[in-house]
């Protein structure tokens, strides 16, 4: 459904995408994860179009619907197809819930008060709020009904594929696990597409049907969430375990090509401080020495 | 030669950042005259959403007459004072009211008026947009297909145009009679002198000028404050320097374009 082939982007002489790669199906739910910096937002914002490529391009349903030199006013049509969730729901804060999400219906559709009251109504129903919230101002509610809300707000144009930023950041598990069942149900209930960017290891294990891992611009992981849990990648288990410092889990001899040289990071002086387990050649007298748990 | 070769470099670094603050001011002017464009290019939408700019009439105008109202009467007595001051002992107390009159329609009058409205409107749209440029609620306007030009700043822009007349006439009437009670209160002139005084020399022609002068102003007001807005960076800091630049431009641009149009009109 949703092609990104060659994508790249820098702002000056940074390099912030350097050739991503990426699709995803109709109906599936894409997690797309990787650290603060690694360029996630970035790839988010060229989805949804408030960000243009400097090479590659992106296709919808193989239409190309964003590659350089492309005028933002030429995305526009395609932008009905995406429904948007923020990090912290970007709310207008001016109006209130019901106001909010009347909005996009009143400028882009002919229905009346009536239909529209309707469609608000069943669309708080399916996140799980109560009609009363509607005269409810954005700064009388909760991290957690403001995520909803965002998320009410974009479903009222029935979207195609849903795009959500971060949507768990700042909420607590519990509320966490509400979001994440919301997605979910939006998947099985309307067979809706879904890209979510997000740092939330657990999460994206409990809703991925795919998982991407961005590091460095790139994407180095491409796959379940089974697999990315047997990845033998250290920079992928450093960011799924959340451990500060690479474990290097191989035993035995592998090399990633294009992302990190195994020869290189052994005959380097801070391969004992990066690894747990020392990757220097040992001389038995260094081996009689060496504690592993020293290295932490 | 050491230290002539590090002069050399530093003068170079030195005209390098005048060069990039020139360069990034005209990128600035260039993007003001962009929103400027587009604003005016979709004043024929208003009529699709009324009840916003009327809403903004309100909050932009009607909250400001208080504000104006004081610094009008205060105007007013000021005006007289000093023109007494002026006036003693080389022109007649008879031509006060002109010398009072003429002050406050053509100049005192619409200038200080929209200074004061900049200071509170200005400030607010820049404060406004600022905080929903960091918050991406202008980025979720344009997800959303809403033309972020035409739901914040045409409504805004109109209100401005339409508020800020009526906010200078109300302000010149509570001038002069600001100014009236100086006189009963504290000059040698009788009020019927005065009131002559206003009449004489009297040219509706300054009040269509002043009228003119204040469209204009606000106008500049509402987009001056807009511009800063989009390009606050996020932020406390970015907002608060966005709303100072806003009013500090907004003051600038209102006695630049009092200038010009004395010079076409006048």
């Amino acid at each position: 459904m949703l092609k990104i082939e060659h994508l790249k982007k820098h702002f000056g002489n940074q390099i912030v995408l350097d050739d991503i790669n990426l699709e995803i199906k109709k109906g599936q739910i894409t997690c797309i994860i990787g650290q603060s910096g690694s360029g996630k937002t970035v790839l988010f914002r060229h989805i949804i179009g408030l960000l243009f490529p400097d090479g590659g391009r992106i296709l919808l349903d193989n239409h190309p619907i964003s590659y350089p030199g492309i005028k933002p006013s030429e995305f526009n049509r395609y932008r009905k197809r995406f429904g948007i969730l923020f990090q912290g729901a970007a709310l207008f804060d001016s109006m209130n819930v019901g106001e909010n999400l009347a909005f996009p219906l009143r400028e882009h559709t002919r229905h009346t008060e009536s239909e529209i009251n309707n469609i608000i109504g069943e669309s708080l129903e399916m996140v799980g709020l109560k009609e009363e919230f509607k005269n409810k101002m954005p700064s009388e509610l909760s991290g957690g009904m403001r995520s909803r809300v965002g998320l009410a707000r974009a479903l009222v144009m029935k979207p195609e594929i849903m795009l959500y930023d971060e949507p768990t950041s700042a909420l607590d598990p519990i509320m966490t696990d509400k979001i994440n069942d919301l997605i979910l149900s939006l998947r099985e209930k309307l067979g809706m597409t879904s890209i979510v960017v997000t740092h939330d290891i657990g999460s994206a294990y409990k809703i991925s049907d795919k998982i991407a891992m961005i590091h460095e611009g790139r994407i180095i992981f491409d796959g379940s969430p089974a697999q990315i849990r047997k990845s033998r990648n250290p920079y992928i288990q450093q960011f799924i375990r959340g451990q500060r410092k690479l474990h290097y889990a191989v035993e035995g001899e592998e090399v990633y090509s294009g992302q990190f040289d195994l020869e290189r990071l052994r005959k380097s002086e801070i391969s004992e401080r990066m690894f747990r387990v020392p990757l220097k050649t040992e001389s038995p007298s260094d081996k009689q020495t060496q504690d592993p748990q020293e290295h932490e | 030669m050491n230290i002539l070769l590090s002069g050399i470099i530093k003068v170079g670094y030195s005209g390098r950042r005048i060069w990039h603050f020139f360069a990034e001011f005209l990128r600035s002017v260039n993007r003001y005259g962009i929103l400027f464009f587009q604003t005016f290019a979709r004043l024929h939408l208003l009529f699709k959403n009324p009840d916003i700019t009327v809403s903004h009439m309100f909050n932009l105008g009607i909250e400001s007459v208080p504000l104006i109202s004081v610094i009008a009467l205060f105007l007013g007595s000021e005006t007289v004072i000093q023109s007494v001051y002026q006036m003693q002992g080389f022109a007649p107390m008879r031509y006060l009211g002109v010398l009072v009159c003429k002050s406050i329609v053509t100049e005192l009058g619409p200038v200080i008026t929209a200074m004061v409205f900049a200071g509170r409107v200005a400030t607010g749209i820049a404060a406004e947009i600022g905080s929903m440029k960091g918050s991406e609620q202008l980025d979720a306007m344009q997800v959303l297909s809403l033309d972020s030009i035409r739901y914040l700043i045409v409504p805004k822009t109109a209100a401005c145009i339409i508020m800020l007349p009526a906010l200078a006439i109300w302000a010149e009437f509570l001038a002069i009679l600001g100014a009236l009670v100086t006189v009963i209160l504290n000059v040698d002139v009788t009020v019927h002198t005065f009131l002559s005084g206003l009449q004489l020399f009297f040219n509706p022609m300054d009040v269509f000028v002043g009228i003119a002068k204040t469209m204009v102003f606000g106008a500049t007001v509402a987009i001056t404050g807009a511009h800063f807005g989009f390009e606050a960076k996020s932020g406390a800091e970015g907002v608060g320097n966005a709303t100072t630049k806003a009013v500090v431009t907004s003051a600038v641009l209102i006695l630049v374009f009092d200038f010009l149009i004395a010079l076409l009109f006048l």
